[in-house]
Parts: structure tokens; C-alpha cells; sequence
């Protein structure tokens, strides 16, 4: 307590209180005594009083703290929109691909069932089993095969054409799924800066490096979420055209 | 006609969108495609020689396609490469920056392979036309 001892007002009072003693008169001493002990007290309170204030301004500055206050009401729930956007987009993808799969099996199957017919047919010709008028049948249901082979090889590459673009869903849920792992991560930090601001009365860390990263996700907007597109964005193919082609495209 | 055996160099981080594209572009009898994951990738391939068109994401970790767009565009044995972009990013002010930066088409995701062949062929056309 070097700064009580330095306070010239304390000593003063402090000798005011020995010669009141050694003079005998306790009167006065309890007097001086009390106006001592006050003295002391107005100093453990003040001190008290900027720690509290320390503690507030500390509590308050990460209230404040902007970006924590955006990742509670925005982000977070544009998080949550996001995901489920992921689940809408596997679960259409999942769908489309099963349903060209299923799609497809019939028209398979078809196909084996009719070439099985056919090659038993074959074979028993090749093997002159056959009638002149069984022939003749045969050669007419060989041509109508050849042309549903030809029908059917086009439907069925279409189903698989249209699986094989299903899976775009996986570059479009990968990159919001990226972008929200990124978030996770910026609260993260700022639980880690709470948990040290409440444990050990330290002050948040401006997480500098994730404000870096930050800006390098925020600066492309990727896929658009429907109902929540950002500002000044195109609503599909069409509309680029449309844009490119007002700029000489 | 298109010449059909032109080198195509496909660059996009995620592997899915990449066998899309190459199985699209095979589909459209193009079967001389090569795959890079991102523009710095790209770049060395593209530098190597032998690559007739360019298509490309934009949003890439490392070198972006906006960014391979630029260099490829800055490089005198590269700069009359065509170069289309397929990405996620819709925003105006990117799809004219990429207009700006020299892009020969611009299609966002997710696409059909209608929209692919389209814009493929308009690109093949104006090449032509240009002689």
C-alpha cells in the first residue's frame, strides 16, 4: 500500500493521531481514527469501482463487438437456411438420380427380355429349324427390334445424362457447406474470446486472422440460396445473357 | 464445322463438376479434355501449349478464374484463347467484370447441357465469323 503511505493527507491524519495519543486526548483520536479508516475505505471502493467498470466496458465492447452481434442475427440463421438448402438440393439430387435409374430398368429389361426371344429364334434358324413363314416373321421382328434398340439406347442415355448432371449438387452444397464451416470456425473464435474474458479477465482478441479470411469468403457471394439472393445478383442463365448481351455480347 | 478435336482444359476445385463437364463435352464429341483444380494449376498447362479453349470456375482457392482470366488474357501467346467461365458467382458487377476482363461466355451453376452446347456453339460461331 506504497500509495497510501505517499498519500500526504494519510500521514498528515496518521500524526494528527499520535500526538492526539501521546497528548492524551482520545477524543480526538477516535475522531482522527474514524476519518482514517473512511479515508481507506473511499480508496477500496474506487479501486473496486474500476474494476467493475473495466469488467463492464470489457463485457460490453464484446456485446457491441459488430461482428458478433451480425454472426447472432444474421448469420447464424442464414446459416441455418443455407443447410437447409443443401438438404432440399441431396435430396433432389438423390431423387433425380433414382428417378432416371428407375426409368431406365424397364427399358432394360425390355430389352433383354425381347434379345433373349430373338437369339433363341436366331439360333434356331442358324440351326435351319425354321419354316420359310417362321423367317419371314423373324426378319420382321429383327427390323422392329433394330428400331426400339434405337429408340430405347436414346432414352436410356438421357436418363444418364440426366444423372450424371444430378450430381451438380455436390459443387453447389460443397461450396455452401464451405462457407459455413467458415462461420463455424469465426464462432468458434469468439467463444474462445468469451470463455477468456469471463475466466481470466482478459480482453477479446480482435481475431485478425479470420477477419482476413473472412473478407476473402465474403468477397464472392457463390450459390444463391432461393429467397435470399444478395443484392445485385442475376436470377439465372437468361438474365446473363440478357446483361452480356446489353454489353455487346 | 467445329473442329471436334480441339484441346480443352477444364479447371474447377471440385472433381464432381470437373466430370460433368468432361462428360458433357464428350457427349458433344469433344474427347481431347484435360482437368486442373485451380488457375495456378491451370496456368503451367495452359503456358505448356496445345490448348485450343479454356473453361473455368471462378470462386478457386489458390488462382481464381477471374484472375486466370486476366493473366491468360495479359499473356501474348495465350491472349486469343477462348475462355469459357461456369460458376456459382451470378452478381452483375462480376459477370461484367468478367464481360471487362475478356470472357468469351458466361455460364452460371447450376446449368443443363443445353445451356453448355448453346454457349459453346455461339463462341465456336463468333470465332468463326472473326476468322
Amino acid at each position: 500500500m506504497t500509495e497510501q503511505a505517499s498519500n500526504p493527507e494519510m500521514l498528515e491524519r496518521a500524526r494528527d493521531l499520535v500526538a492526539a495519543l501521546e497528548a492524551g486526548e482520545s477524543e480526538r483520536a477516535e475522531e482522527v481514527l474514524a476519518s482514517l479508516t473512511k479515508m481507506h475505505e473511499t480508496e477500496l471502493f474506487q479501486q473496486l469501482g474500476r474494476l467493475t467498470r473495466d469488467f463492464h466496458e470489457a463485457m460490453n465492447k464484446f456485446r457491441y463487438d459488430e461482428r458478433v452481434s451480425t454472426l447472432a442475427q444474421e448469420d447464424i440463421p442464414d446459416a441455418k437456411e443455407r443447410l437447409r438448402y443443401v438438404i432440399q438440393r441431396t435430396d433432389d439430387a438423390a431423387h433425380r438420380t433414382m428417378n432416371a435409374v428407375e426409368s431406365s430398368l424397364p427399358v432394360c429389361e425390355s430389352l433383354l427380355a425381347k434379345s433373349h426371344e430373338l437369339n433363341a429364334l436366331w439360333t434356331r434358324f442358324t440351326q435351319r429349324e425354321l419354316t420359310p413363314q417362321q423367317f419371314r416373321d423373324l426378319s420382321k421382328q429383327l427390323g422392329m427390334f433394330l428400331g426400339e434398340v434405337q429408340g430405347d439406347a436414346e432414352t436410356i442415355k438421357k436418363h444418364l445424362t440426366d444423372v450424371l448432371m444430378a450430381q451438380d449438387f455436390q459443387d453447389i452444397t460443397g461450396q455452401i457447406i464451405g462457407r459455413v464451416i467458415g462461420l463455424v470456425e469465426e464462432v468458434e473464435q469468439s467463444l474462445v474470446d468469451l470463455i477468456k474474458l469471463g475466466g481470466k479477465g482478459l480482453k477479446p482478441q480482435q481475431n485478425t486472422v479470420d477477419k482476413g479470411k473472412e473478407k476473402e469468403t465474403t468477397s464472392l457471394d457463390g450459390p444463391q440460396i432461393p429467397g435470399m439472393e444478395s443484392k445485385g445478383v442475376v436470377s439465372g442463365q437468361d438474365e446473363v445473357d440478357d446483361l452480356l448481351s446489353s454489353l455487346g455480347f | 464445322m467445329v473442329n471436334k478435336d480441339i484441346k480443352i482444359l477444364i479447371v474447377d476445385d471440385f472433381s464432381t463438376m470437373r466430370r460433368i463437364i468432361k462428360n458433357l463435352l464428350r457427349d458433344l464429341g469433344f474427347n481431347n479434355t484435360a482437368e486442373a483444380d485451380d488457375g495456378s494449376t491451370a496456368l503451367p498447362m495452359l503456358k505448356a501449349g496445345g490448348f485450343d479453349f479454356l473453361i473455368t470456375d471462378w470462386n478457386m482457392p489458390g488462382m481464381t478464374g477471374i484472375e486466370l482470366l486476366k493473366t491468360v488474357r495479359a499473356d501474348p501467346d495465350l491472349k486469343t484463347l477462348p475462355v469459357l467461365m461456369v460458376t456459382a458467382e451470378q452478381k452483375r458487377e462480376q459477370i461484367i467484370e468478367a464481360a471487362q476482363a475478356g470472357v468469351n461466355g458466361y455460364i452460371v451453376k447450376p446449368f443443363t447441357a443445353t445451356t453448355l452446347k448453346e454457349k459453346l456453339d455461339k463462341i465456336f460461331e463468333r470465332i468463326n465469323a472473326a476468322g
